[in-house]
């Protein structure tokens, strides 16, 4: 039997039983178009939680007082509280190779009060001019801190644009007067907006040079961050490994129990993007399921037809058609049914998760690889399924077929 | 030409054995219209399906065109249904969903023979059966009983077979189209030299032939030749 005879004959067979190849097919596309959605959602979710991290600066390592156990929650005194970080810390950690930046940060929250009486809770954040480039901020209008206000300890503050619209409202804030703490600052710049990330609203944040921060505002000199821009992300490891030796020497401590605690960008980000990937393994298996069932419905029709057309199999027989021809004929309708099923499904799913997108639920993407993986799987349970009731067509004896009403 | 020498057939069903065939010889040559006549369950459906390889006799042999068949296995009997037997049913056994040719290119399907070829074959064979033209792209409902069973005669005439194999192709017909039908047998006889072996339990259809064979309880009873009467 040649090919192009067996597709024939599918096609015949398939076209005829209109109503019962499509409902078995329709099982096939909820599988295959729920596996591609979820896969594809959950992949475009943690694609989003990776880029919202990178946004904060990327190859970024985060050095902060107290102790930090990835996964386990902070065991410290407090990052305010906390008082291992000074000043000259920083001076050893920019001795190490591959550090590009480094931001020394002091970090509480005060009032803050407009000359027109409209006043604030915010973060005050002490840094200096390397912050912009380490935590990946722009001034929207003005400027950002320099590093003549570091040394001539300017009163200064730049604005995120939350603060600067609670207390100016639509009023331009450059070269306005605020109040911190009691002590006025002229505004220089206004920051472009960022977006919460969850555990932190950088809009919602005032920066004053960090020797302002520490002299005047606060009158202490220690950090509560040290931010550090490595040059790129092979160099992460080696960066963090170098800060812990240098800063426990420097601290008198044992590198494996030090006061202070490193953490890097992609530990955040591995530790969300692990429990993403667990969640859209979850949802893919699930749907999986739904395959499972549209295979054995596969499987159900095949049976019927067999049944059904047991006299055709043995006129089939008996005018030469051997055991391989009618295995062959039956297994390609199975695995023709999943096929098509396959290639409605990938569509459909492709759809929902455009859709998702399209309506900004959620940032998705279609992979070649769930397309392939789709493909494969639907093209092994038409086998599967397929399988047996061929078998047991290609085994009907031509007499009894014949025979039987 | 066909030869079986002392072919048996047991069948088993659990501990219960039951002879259906209890050592039949013939010859049959070449051109030869032969009726093998019988009451059901005298095992004549039995020699048929023996005959037409679509089943291995329990003891015996049988040479078909020389070459003995009693023991090949399942695909083997199938290439030799395929190109050396041509089969017509009493339920026709039509695909009800292909159209007149399709039905008769369906046997060109499994001899791999091309396609340009298949059409022609099949419109020269129901020419031979004497279909109308237009008949050719109906479905086989749309057609009468004695026009499905000449689809069904072109069908086995198709693959071009040393050996037509006929049981009851009249048994769903009216006596007027099984007289059609039985013409048509005959012609193919004459006109077209082709070996014809009838099955049948009536007298009548068996006259139809020039040799029957009368089978009764598993042995051949008698094996005449006659001349016809109809």
């Amino acid at each position: 039997m040649r090919t192009s005879d067996i597709f024939q004959e599918t096609y015949i067979v398939l076209s005829t039983n209109k109503a019962r190849s499509s409902l078995t097919v329709l099982g096939i596309v909820i599988g295959i178009s729920s596996v591609i959605a979820m896969i594809s959602i959950g992949q475009g979710a943690s694609g989003q939680i990776q880029s919202s991290i990178e946004g904060l600066g990327s190859n970024l390592l985060t050095i902060i007082p107290g102790v930090i156990q990835p996964g386990r929650g902070i065991v410290s005194s407090g990052r305010g509280s906390a008082q291992t970080l000074k000043n000259e810390d920083v001076e050893i950690l920019k001795q190490i190779e591959g550090v590009s930046f480094i931001s020394p940060e002091v970090q509480r929250r005060f009032q803050i009060v407009s000359s027109s009486g409209n006043n604030t809770n915010s973060l005050v954040i002490g840094a200096l001019p390397e912050y912009a480039m380490v935590r990946n901020v722009l001034p929207d209008q003005g400027i950002f801190i320099s590093d003549s206000n570091i040394r001539s300890l300017s009163r200064v503050a730049v604005l995120g644009p939350t603060v600067a619209q609670d207390i100016f409202g639509d009023e331009d804030p450059i070269g306005k007067t605020v109040r911190i703490n009691k002590i006025n600052f002229r505004v220089i710049g206004v920051l472009q907006a960022k977006g919460s990330t969850g555990f932190f609203n950088p809009d919602d944040t005032v920066f004053v040079p960090l020797s302002v921060m520490q002299k005047i505002l606060t009158g202490e000199d220690y950090l509560s961050t040290i931010a550090i821009n490595v040059e790129n992300k092979d160099l992460m490891t080696q960066v963090q490994e170098e800060a812990i030796f240098a800063l426990s020497q420097k601290h008198r401590v044992d590198p494996q129990n030090p006061d202070f605690s490193v953490v890097s960008q992609a530990e955040i980000s591995g530790a969300l993007t692990q429990v993403i990937d667990t969640f859209t393994i979850f949802l893919a298996s699930i749907a999986g399921i739904s395959l499972v069932v549209g295979g054995i419905g596969i499987m159900n029709m095949m049976l019927t037809t067999v049944t059904e057309r047991t006299k055709e199999i043995g006129l089939r027989k008996a005018i030469g058609a051997k055991r391989r021809d009618i295995n062959l004929q039956f297994l390609a309708e199975a695995i023709i049914l999943t096929f098509i099923g396959g290639f409605i499904g990938i569509l459909l799913g492709a759809l929902i998760a455009f859709i998702m997108s399209y309506f900004d639920i959620i940032q998705t993407s279609v992979s070649i690889f769930s397309v392939f993986l789709a493909f494969g799987v639907s093209a092994i349970i038409g086998i599967v399924f397929g399988y047996y009731p061929a078998r047991r067509a290609a085994k009907l004896n031509p007499i009894d077929a014949l025979r039987y009403e | 030409m066909i030869e079986i020498k002392d072919v048996a057939k047991t069948y088993k069903t659990g501990d219960v054995e039951f002879q259906a065939l209890k050592g039949a010889s013939f010859k049959i040559e070449d051109g030869e219209f032969v009726a093998i006549m019988g009451p059901s369950g005298s095992g004549k459906s039995t020699l048929m399906h023996i005959l037409g390889c679509l089943d291995a006799p329990t003891s015996g042999i049988y040479l078909l065109d020389g070459k003995d068949v009693s023991t090949l296995n399942d695909d083997e009997l199938a290439d030799i249904r395929k190109d050396k037997i041509g089969f017509v049913f009493q339920a026709f056994n039509l695909l009800p969903r292909a159209t007149v040719i399709r039905n008769v290119m369906l046997p060109l399907i499994y001899s791999e023979v091309k396609k340009e070829e298949r059409l022609r074959r099949a419109e020269k064979v129901l020419e031979a059966v004497g279909l109308e033209e237009e008949h050719y792209h109906h479905l086989s409902n749309q057609l009468s009983g004695g026009q499905i069973q000449r689809v069904a005669i072109a069908r086995a005439l198709v693959n071009n077979p040393s050996l037509i194999l006929a049981d009851e192709p009249t048994g769903n017909l009216d006596s007027k189209t099984g007289d059609i039908v039985l013409n048509t047998f005959k012609k193919l006889n004459k006109e077209h030299n082709r070996t014809i072996i009838l099955i049948t339990h009536e007298q009548d259809i068996a006259n139809y032939a020039e040799r029957i064979i009368h089978i009764k309880d598993g042995n051949i009873v008698s094996d005449s030749k006659h001349h016809h009467k109809k």
